[in-house]
Parts: structure tokens; C-alpha cells; sequence
């Protein structure tokens, strides 16, 4: 069973697969950076930590690697949180 | 040392690059910078088992070939050969972090595919082996097809594997076959593939980083400590200074006394203690509050703090137009706005990086250390306001705060205005927690004080001479004083018409001009002004503190502080922001907007503190 929500909306500690990232929805720079930081389909990610204001940005795990981005960019991306 | 082989080091961020490098050259290091552009050139010599020499340098950290910043521009440019001013490398030492493989083996992948023969350090296997990953090293040689040799740099291991293979790696043929732009998502995904089958074994542990994140991060607990840290930083700055401060006040003192003895009375001994002695002493004097700045900022950066730092702030920053990402040049700038401007590189987003430049000399830096130490040690008084808190330092904080505020309406402003522009995101990795290592933090504060002294020992040493030139010049004739008769006198007289509202006398005015190449110049000024101007032999030898105490009001002392928490008084800063910026046009309106920031903030403060009857 699959479970489809915004990576802005996954609970905390709750790991999940991307499975669509809307690259469209972001600028040439930001989709490049994110991609950097090894953001793509397929991988695992897990919202760990929000800010202090509205808990944003979001520390979010990617892969092995831990990366924060802000809320607005969380949007974009779409994962499964099937158990 | 341009003849022996060149090795280049080449890594992700974060994959312990430097303290590999560190550990490989020791303390035998030069810092340069690359022609055109301002990125730093660190390089170091290595001598191989066999006693040959070879030199190392240390590429800035890339996620890529597919550069977005001028740091990863050198890196690529370094690796093609098309570096200006950079040989091509004889070979690469690629440092990949052992417990982030899927990342870092992209960056290889791209690298090894040019052709130039690599060696591979897996760095930081301690770690790993911390978090539960068992990494099978002669997997990750086959897939990668160059010789990878496991290392923790911190603790020397794999250094003696290293320089073996390096050896044997110069000697190998290169010829560039890749271009580096194969599919960014093919690459990706290979290096996913090729750490599946590396990794042996994944317990799921606890991290450390994780747990401490849970603490550092929380909502509430982590802006808490936050305060606490930055507190606790400038507090330090103050308390712990004062021994070795007076250890070399004294020493000063020694060199004086040691020359009033030797030489004759004339224009050369005046030179030497009126110039020399006292302008440079003024300023060496606070070398260990500078360093202990940089301590600070070094732990931070580091132990992998300074990026949470970014992230509690980062929503704070969004509110006037900027991000977290401008906090790590902002922080920098507390050391010095040099750095700091040059840091802001990291931002792509070209008005959002302007903004942070235009901003970054209102942290104080540490050149305003030395003014604003001796005007509160001589009109702060030094007693405790309760809780072990002393008022000096509460002052000092408080100018801090001054020049953050202004800095945040700043930008507000300049982004609404000149520097008008879409909001950029926050992105940015967070770096495992680290111990510090001593090693390292000691060769950056040896860096640092070596700038600083250097510092001390051309700008500062020559604008004192000069100024101790025109103050002496004409020599005044009986019945006139030395400062009015003097040539600097007059310039100061004429600066001074415009001074005089703001409650600035003619010894700040005149203080002022010289101050223009660097801020701390002020303090050895008005050492060399009052020392000259002292004919009393029994007065001049009066500390500047005291001189300062019996001739300054308290709203001019208040407003002379209010006036350096914005005015832009440092030739290095302009030159860099127009290194930087690539013109004339934004070091012209930073001078412009901060002069008039400084002229408005010194005249409030004074006139407030006037009719509050201070």
C-alpha cells in the first residue's frame, strides 16, 4: 500500500521514497543544488528537524546524507510512506 | 618550488579534505590566491617515502565538475588544466568521506573519468565504522579502477598507504580523455550502485549527530544555546585577553625604555617611540583578543556547529529578504569582513550575495576590537552588573547588537530597493558533528596571527610613520603648539568643521584620516597625537587610557564608538568588495551609505547622551 504525501507534510522520523520530484517547479540553480545534495527518485528521505519559527527549514535526511532545505522547496517533492 | 611534481587535492565539502592536506604537508604551507579571481590557493610541500618532494594543493570542495560558484570553478578549471597560473596536475588525491559514499562517489566518478592518475583516500573509515558501516575497500578499487586507500586523517592513519601510492601514481601517463559532462543522473546513479556494493554490512546505530541535532535544533533549547554560545564568545573575547595583553604591553614598555636609554634625544628617537613604538604597540597589543575571535570561529566551523547556526537562523534572515546561507559570511565577518565578503561566493543568488557583501562590514570585525577596547577600558567602568556579567563586556555586547540590528535593516532596505530581487531558497548540507582537532585550529590561528602581525608590520607601521611625519612637520615654532603647527593639524582642522556637531574634537578628527586604511590605525593615531603633542615630559608617559580619561567627554567617548560601529574605515574591505563586485559602482555606495549611517548614529548618540546629562 502506498501512501502519498508532500516531503512539507511527512512527520518527523518518518523515512519515506521520493517518488517524483517536480524539477519544473524550480529554478535551473536550485534543481541543480538540490540534485547536488543527492536529492533524486528513488531515494530514501526522513524530515528530522524544523526550524525554530513555524519549523521551517526542514533538516531533512537524504540518503546518508542530512540537508536543509526550506519548506516552500519540500513542496516539490513527492513521497511514499508506506510503512 | 614550481619544479617538483603537483598533486591536487579534490573532494566534496565536508570530506575532511584539509585535514588530510594538513596532515600531509604539516605547517609547511603557503596561502595565495589565484590570478583574476579571489579564491584562496593553499599549498604545501610533501616529501615522499623516498625523500622526493612533490607539492600538494588544495582544490576548494565541489559537488561537481558542472561548476555553479568561482570556488568550484578553480577546482574544475585546476583538474582540465585550464587554470591560469596552475600547472597541470601530475595526479589527484581524491578524498572521498566514507560515510556519505553515494554522495561523494559521484564527484569521483567525474574525476577519475578525466584520466589523470588518481589516487582515491577513503576518509574518515573511523567514522563509519562508528555508524555501523563496514566498507569493503577492494570493491570499491575494482569498480573505481584506481588504487583507494583507507585513511583518517585526523589520527594520521593511511598517511604512509598514501604517499606510496602517490609515488608510483606521478609517474603514470595523463593524458585528459573525459570532458566531465556525462549525465548528472547516470553518474548518480552508478555511484549509488557502486556504494550498494561496497558497503559489506549497515547496522543501524544511533548516531551521534543525531542525537546531538535533537538537542542543538530543538525549537526552544537550540536558539537558547544559540545566545549562550555567542555570548559566551564575546565574553571570552574580553576576560581572557587581559594576561597575555598585558604580558605584551609590558614588553612594549621594555623596548621603550630600552631606546629613551640608548639614543639621543632628536627627531629619530622620536620617530622610533612616538611612531614606531607606540602606533605599532597599540594595535600588536590586541593580537590575543583577535585570536581568540578566531578560535572561536574556527571551533564553530570545525566541530560542524556553524550550519546549524544557519538553520535556527535561517527563517530570521528570510524576514529581510536574505537566508541562512548569508549567516556563515555574516559570522565570518566578526573576524574579519575580508573573508567574510569573500565567503558570500557561495550564494548563487547574485543580488541576494550583494546584499550580504553590502552588509558584512557591520559585524564587527575584529580591527574595531582595539578601538572599542580602549575606549571602554577607559570610560566603562569594570564592575560586575550581577550574575558574573561585567559591564564592560555588557557595552561590548551591546555594540555588537548595535551593528547586527543595523545590518538586518540594511538589508531590509537594500533589498527592497537597489539589491531588488526574487527570494532565494536555503539549501545547504549539514556536516556530521566532529571533534575539533588541535592540529588544525592551531596552524588557522598561527595563519591568522601571521596576517595580523604582517598587518601590523606594512599598513599599520607605515600610516604610523606617516602620520608621526605629519604631525611632527613643520616643527612648531616657540609659543605654538605641536599638533596645530603640524600639517596633519590642519587637514584635521578642516575635517573637524564638519566633526564638530557630531562631538568629535580635533584629535578624533585628526585620528580619522589615517584610520581610513585600516579601523585599529585609530588607536595607534591617537597613541602618536597625544605622545607628540605631550610637552610635559612626566605627562607623556601617561597610558593613552589615561589621556583618553582626562580629555574626552563621556557622550564624545559614546559617540566615537557609535561612529565605528558603521563606518566603513578599512581600504582592504573596499578593494575586496570591488574585486568581488567587479567595479567601482558597489564599494562607492557601501563607503557613501555606511558614512552616513556612522555620521547619524556618532551625532544621536552624542546629543542623547548630552541632554541625558552622561
Amino acid at each position: 500500500m502506498s501512501v502519498n504525501v508532500r516531503l512539507d507534510q511527512l512527520p518527523f522520523h518518518t523515512p519515506a521514497r521520493v517518488t517524483a520530484v517536480h524539477w519544473q517547479a524550480l529554478t535551473p540553480a536550485e534543481a541543480r543544488r538540490l540534485r547536488n545534495l543527492g536529492l533524486d527518485e528513488g531515494v530514501t528521505v526522513e524530515a528530522l528537524h524544523g526550524g525554530p519559527i513555524g519549523r521551517d527549514p526542514l533538516a531533512v535526511r537524504i540518503g546518508r546524507m542530512t540537508v536543509a532545505i526550506r519548506r516552500a522547496h519540500a513542496e516539490t517533492i513527492s513521497v511514499d510512506a508506506a510503512p | 618550488m614550481s619544479s617538483y611534481p603537483l598533486i591536487a587535492v579534490v573532494g566534496n565539502p565536508n570530506a575532511g579534505k584539509s585535514a588530510l592536506f594538513n596532515m600531509l604537508t604539516g605547517a609547511r604551507q603557503k596561502v595565495g590566491n589565484y590570478p583574476g579571481v579571489t579564491v584562496e590557493r593553499k599549498s604545501g610541500r610533501l616529501s615522499l617515502l623516498d625523500g622526493r618532494p612533490v607539492e600538494l594543493v588544495d582544490l576548494p570542495g565541489a559537488y561537481s565538475l558542472d561548476a555553479s560558484s568561482p570556488d568550484e570553478e578553480v577546482t574544475r578549471d585546476v583538474v582540465l588544466g585550464k587554470q591560469q597560473g596552475e600547472r597541470l596536475p601530475d595526479a589527484l588525491l581524491l578524498v572521498v568521506d566514507a560515510t556519505n559514499l553515494d554522495n561523494h562517489l559521484r564527484f569521483a566518478l567525474q574525476i577519475i573519468e578525466l584520466g589523470l592518475p588518481t589516487v582515491v583516500a577513503l576518509n574518515m573509515v573511523d567514522l563509519a565504522a562508528r555508524d555501523g558501516l563496514t566498507i569493503d575497500a577492494a570493491t570499491l578499487e575494482r569498480e573505481l579502477g584506481v588504487p583507494v586507500i583507507e585513511t583518517v586523517a585526523v589520527r594520521r592513519r593511511g598517511i604512509d598507504e598514501v604517499k606510496e601510492a602517490l609515488s608510483t601514481a606521478i609517474g603514470a601517463a595523463r593524458r585528459i580523455r573525459g570532458s566531465g559532462d556525462e549525465d548528472f543522473v547516470t553518474l548518480q546513479r552508478r555511484a549509488r550502485a557502486i556504494a550498494a556494493a561496497a558497503i559489506l554490512a549497515e547496522k543501524p546505530t544511533r548516531r551521534w549527530t543525531g542525537r546531538l541535532d535533537a538537542i542543538v535544533l530543538h525549537p526552544l533549547l537550540g536558539p537558547v544555546i544559540f545566545a549562550a554560545i555567542m555570548f559566551v564568545m564575546f565574553q571570552a573575547v574580553f576576560a581572557w585577553a587581559t594576561p597575555p595583553a598585558d604580558f605584551i604591553d609590558a614588553r612594549f614598555g621594555d623596548v621603550q625604555a630600552f631606546v629613551l636609554a640608548e639614543l639621543p634625544d632628536g627627531l629619530i628617537r622620536s620617530m622610533i617611540v612616538d611612531g614606531v613604538i607606540k602606533g605599532v604597540g597599540a594595535v600588536v597589543v590586541f593580537l590575543p583578543q583577535i585570536l581568540i575571535l578566531f578560535f572561536f570561529i574556527l571551533l564553530l566551523e570545525s566541530t560542524g556547529y556553524m550550519v546549524r547556526a544557519a538553520f535556527l537562523m535561517d527563517r530570521l534572515m528570510a524576514r529581510v529578504g536574505l537566508s541562512g546561507h548569508a549567516f556563515i559570511p555574516l559570522l565570518s565577518s566578526f573576524a574579519c569582513a575580508v573573508p567574510g565578503i569573500m565567503a558570500t561566493r557561495t550564494i548563487e543568488d547574485p543580488k541576494h550575495r550583494l546584499t550580504t557583501i553590502l552588509i558584512a562590514p557591520l559585524m564587527t570585525c575584529s580591527a574595531r576590537l582595539p578601538v572599542y577596547a580602549i575606549i571602554i577600558g577607559a570610560f566603562i567602568p569594570a564592575r560586575s552588573v550581577g550574575y558574573g556579567v561585567g559591564l564592560q563586556g555588557l557595552v561590548l555586547f551591546g555594540l555588537y547588537v548595535t551593528g547586527i540590528a543595523g545590518a538586518l535593516a540594511a538589508a531590509l532596505v537594500l533589498r527592497s530597493t537597489v539589491a531588488r530581487g526574487t527570494h532565494q531558497g536555503f539549501m545547504l548540507e549539514m556536516p556530521k558533528y566532529q571533534m575539533p582537532h588541535v592540529r588544525d585550529i592551531i596552524l588557522g590561528l598561527w595563519q591568522r596571527a601571521l596576517i595580523f602581525l604582517k598587518r601590523a608590520g606594512t599598513i599599520i607601521l607605515v600610516s604610523t610613520i606617516v602620520l608621526w611625519a605629519l604631525l611632527s612637520f613643520p616643527q612648531p615654532k616657540p609659543g605654538e603648539s605641536a599638533l596645530d603647527s603640524s600639517i596633519a593639524g590642519k587637514l584635521a582642522s578642516g575635517l573637524e568643521v564638519v566633526m564638530r556637531p557630531i562631538g568629535f574634537n580635533h584629535e578624533i578628527s585628526l585620528a580619522l584620516i589615517p584610520a581610513m586604511a585600516a579601523r585599529e590605525v585609530a588607536v595607534s593615531a591617537l597613541a602618536t597625537a597625544y605622545s607628540i603633542q605631550e610637552d610635559d615630559e612626566a605627562r607623556a608617559d601617561l597610558s593613552l587610557t589615561s589621556q583618553l580619561r582626562g580629555r574626552w567627554s563621556l557622550p564624545t567617548a559614546l559617540a566615537f564608538l557609535a561612529w565605528f560601529v558603521f563606518a566603513p574605515q578599512c581600504l582592504s574591505t573596499v578593494a575586496v568588495t570591488r574585486r568581488e563586485t567587479n567595479g567601482w559602482r558597489w564599494p562607492g555606495f557601501m563607503l557613501a551609505y555606511l558614512f552616513t549611517l556612522a555620521y547619524i548614529a556618532a551625532g544621536a548618540t552624542f546629543w542623547l547622551a548630552t541632554f541625558a546629562g552622561l
